[in-house]
């Protein structure tokens, strides 16, 4: 076992659950966002699908920050359906999530198939933003401080995140809508308002997830790629208790699970790729058997919402 | 008082499911005045409130505000009007603080105030209702009593600079106490020499109607059936005979009839209770004879629901006895104690007693469900279901359009009367009501009590679990007193006994104080 702890195996292993992780960071702030609301977003997976898609087109031809924008505008389109359907029509949310994420996969695949069926291309590596004088350290320098900007900005997002839920109405406003939607109304606020821009702002940020696997990670689009990330950051919203602190640290630790086949390859261990590909659904099965009870998630999680309801709260 | 009313309300009309709440009522509100809006349950006095709120949309008429013509689409477009709202269950979210609570909807989405800022806010509100106790800010709203919440709502609509305060049956949760303090309240805040309001108060209470009212406005059946302004130039008296005629004209006679204190003497041991221990319940002894009314007095909260659960079956016991009829209940549950004649009529009608979303037809088969002639095979027969709710929605006079009316569009009364149909049905032995009359309006509760006497003369073994004291004494024959999950003392009704009671509970009290 020693031999795995080499510096070489160690910056691999981190800079993979950085590349693995940030999407599953910024999906995973997004959910946590709709879910704040009372929005089930089973649809994550789709808007990161779309993002994932758009961001490599758009970067194909015009770069990737065209890129990062379209992503966020896939997935926000996509988001615009589910928040017509499931916040201003209140239809179920699960059902909703469930349809738009197969018709994406079907979408994006096709779409695929008719562009780039034949050419494959790949797009050149995101430039990276060394940042002075922490670049160096080692281990840390090259895997954490020498990363595209987008990387920082996934991690800021943390902070904006936290300033939004304390500091701001709109934060509260999100608490009420997933607690107790009738209170929020009762109190003058939104809650179609409020739910709608939160799942938006989920769309958005899986969006913004799906165009870094894209454009920095993988540097393709390959249909299905997001390949389960968006459901992981569905069980890291709901096991995050509401903190964006605790989305960081879920993401980076299945980012590490994810990255771990290859950085297993790096140190020269040989084991079966598949039982090592295993191991992030297991690790999400191992977390969400230790800390899944007593989960705090909101009331009127996946409730539909409407004003004077007899049969509501 | 200014002559303009402040809002004023014509040909106001909704309906639900095709009953009529509001049928074309006219009413103005003016700033200055208490304006009681009276009736009995399903007067239509919460839809109106509702439309007030914005929470509800007329399907006819007009809303004027300061004369002008104005919609209330939501409660965001009430409350930016002017209009504050007292929600009969108050509308909080419970894991936030009372500061991010009053907060809430408060302004656009960015910066909030920090909660100092906000408890300063509240203390001024506070100040001007006048409050001795301010309310702690940084409180989960979760925590706080029904009071505490409703003058949240009051502090919440003073500080958005609310002009009309409207209040939902306010009283209905309150102790005697806080009542007359909320009642003082009104009066303040109408007579405020700055800032007249214009107070709005719901209740079918008609003495505090008579109370607080400057103005009072009868509903009945959705119309609008009368209005009195009760002044030096009327008499109480005739006034309340005055609104007792709008209110009810033709209705049976209201008077309590009190029971006769005599054991009647057929009585064969039904129901005992022995040593049960099912915690917070501290060994319960209890006997109840046929035709006899037995009656648990007490201050909420010292294990009557858990004596009725334990009953019923849906609490288990740690050690005890209970047998019907000399037979031992142990480990039968709900459904067994049912079919052996042990019923339960629960106090939460729309949670435990019955379900909201289906129609009165299932619910009056709730504790049968598969059960023959109802269900054939796992086959649902709806013909023999509707055919019982018709029998039963006659035998129990329910005001319901049909069989098929949901249970959650039903006044309190009515949905009482489903819960007793359905437990008083063939092959009841013993019943056990809690709290049968808490929320009906007087007319209901008293066909209500009717009811458990007309039970107890056909032969049932009758617990009447109840905190109002005035119905413990005219139904019960004996009356025993329950103190922290224990039976304090035992009292004979008849003379003297609402007294007797009456020390004892203070006196479980003390000592349950002297022990904390």
């Amino acid at each position: 076992m020693t031999d795995l702890l080499t510096p070489a195996f160690a910056t691999a292993l981190l800079a993979g659950a950085i590349t693995a992780g940030v999407p599953l960071l910024l999906a995973g702030l997004g959910e946590q966002m709709s879910q704040k609301a009372g929005v089930l977003n089973i649809g994550l997976e789709g808007m990161m699908l779309a993002g994932a898609y758009a961001a490599f087109v758009a970067a194909h031809g015009a770069g990737p920050w065209a890129g990062f924008a379209a992503g966020m505008l896939a997935g926000m389109a996509v988001a615009a359906v589910m928040a017509v359907m499931s916040v201003r029509f209140g239809l179920n949310q699960i059902v909703t999530g469930i349809a738009l994420l197969l018709g994406v996969e079907g979408v994006t695949a096709i779409l695929h198939h008719l562009k780039f069926a034949t050419t494959y291309p790949r797009l050149s590596p995101v430039a990276s933003w060394p940042l002075p004088g922490l670049a160096e350290l080692p281990v840390a320098g090259p895997a954490l401080f020498d990363r595209p900007a987008i990387v920082y900005g996934a991690i800021a997002l943390v902070a904006a995140m936290a300033w939004i839920y304390r500091r701001t109405y709109f934060g509260l406003a999100l608490q009420a809508a997933g607690e107790r939607p009738s209170a929020l109304d009762a109190a003058g606020g939104d809650v179609v308002r409020t739910r709608a821009a939160a799942v938006l702002a989920a769309g958005a940020c899986a969006g913004l997830g799906g165009a870094f696997m894209s454009v920095v990670a993988a540097g393709i689009f390959v249909p299905f790629m997001t390949n389960g990330a968006g459901f992981i950051a569905i069980v890291l919203a709901m096991l995050a208790r509401g903190r964006p602190l605790m989305v960081l640290c879920g993401a980076l630790l299945f980012g590490a699970c994810l990255s771990a086949a290859t950085a297993l390859q790096v140190a020269g261990v040989d084991a079966p790729v598949d039982i090592v590909q295993m191991l992030p659904f297991a690790a999400v099965l191992l977390v969400l058997a230790l800390f899944g009870q007593g989960g705090a998630l909101p009331a009127a999680l996946g409730e539909a919402w409407r004003r004077g309801d007899p049969l509501g709260k | 008082m200014s002559a303009a009313p402040f809002v004023s309300l014509e040909g106001l009309t909704r309906s639900f499911a095709g009953v009529r709440a509001l049928d074309g009522v006219d009413v103005a509100f003016h700033a200055g005045e208490v304006h009681v809006l009276l009736g009995e349950n399903g007067a239509g006095k919460s839809t109106l409130a509702a439309i007030l709120a914005g929470v509800q949309q007329p399907d006819a008429g007009t809303v004027r505000i300061d004369g002008t013509l104005r919609s209330l689409s939501s409660p965001r477009e009430a409350m930016a009007r002017g209009i504050g709202v007292v929600f009969q269950h108050p509308r909080f979210v419970p894991s936030l603080s009372l500061a991010d609570n009053v907060a809430l909807g408060g302004g656009p989405w960015w910066r909030r105030p920090l909660p100092a800022e906000i408890a300063r806010r509240m203390r001024e509100a506070e100040r001007r209702i006048g409050a001795t106790a301010p309310l702690d800010p940084l409180a989960k709203a979760g925590s706080l009593s029904q009071g505490e919440l409703q003058r949240a709502q009051i502090v919440r609509a003073l500080m958005r600079d609310s002009r009309l305060l409207v209040l939902d049956e306010p009283t209905s949760m309150l102790t005697p106490e806080e009542a007359a303090d909320l009642v003082a309240l009104m009066r303040r805040l109408a007579d405020d020499p700055d800032r007249p309001m214009a107070i709005v108060f719901v209740t079918h209470k008609l003495d505090e109607a008579l109370d607080c009212g400057d103005r009072i406005t009868v509903l009945r059946r959705g119309r609008k059936a009368g209005e009195l302004r009760p002044g030096a130039d009327m008499p109480r008296e005739a006034a309340r005979r005055a609104l007792l005629a709008m209110m009810f004209s033709g209705a049976a006679a209201l008077a309590p009839r009190p029971s006769t204190g005599v054991l009647p003497d057929a009585g064969r041991e039904i129901l005992r209770i022995e040593g049960l221990v099912a915690p917070p319940l501290d060994g319960i002894y209890l006997s109840v004879r046929a035709g006899e009314i037995v009656g648990v007095a007490g201050i909420d909260g010292n294990g009557q629901r858990e004596l009725a659960e334990a009953l019923a079956g849906q609490r288990a016991m740690v050690a005890g006895d209970i047998r019907l009829d000399g037979l031992p209940l142990g480990p039968l549950g709900v459904a067994a104690r049912f079919r052996r004649g042990l019923r339960y009529a629960s106090d939460d009608r729309l949670g435990e007693g019955a379900v909201g979303a289906l129609p009165i037809a299932l619910n009056l088969l709730l504790k049968r469900i598969g059960a023959a002639p109802f269900w054939r095979r796992g086959v649902a027969r709806r013909v023999a279901m509707d055919a019982h709710a018709r029998a039963m929605i006659a035998a129990f006079d329910i005001r319901a359009p049909g069989p098929h009316t949901l249970a959650a569009h039903l006044s309190g009364g009515n949905l009482q009367k489903v819960i007793l149909a359905r437990e008083l049905e063939t092959g009841a032995r013993a019943i056990v009501f809690a709290k049968p009359t808490h929320g009906l309006d007087i007319v209901s509760a008293a066909a209500c009590r009717e009811r458990i006497r007309a039970a107890a003369r056909s032969g049932l073994a009758v617990l009447l679990i109840s905190t109002d004291l005035d119905e413990i004494v005219e139904l019960a024959d004996r009356v025993v007193v329950m103190s922290r999950g224990r039976i304090v003392a035992r009292v004979a009704g008849g003379e003297g006994a609402r007294e007797a009671v009456g020390r004892a509970i203070s006196r479980g009290e003390r000592r349950a104080e002297a022990q904390a």
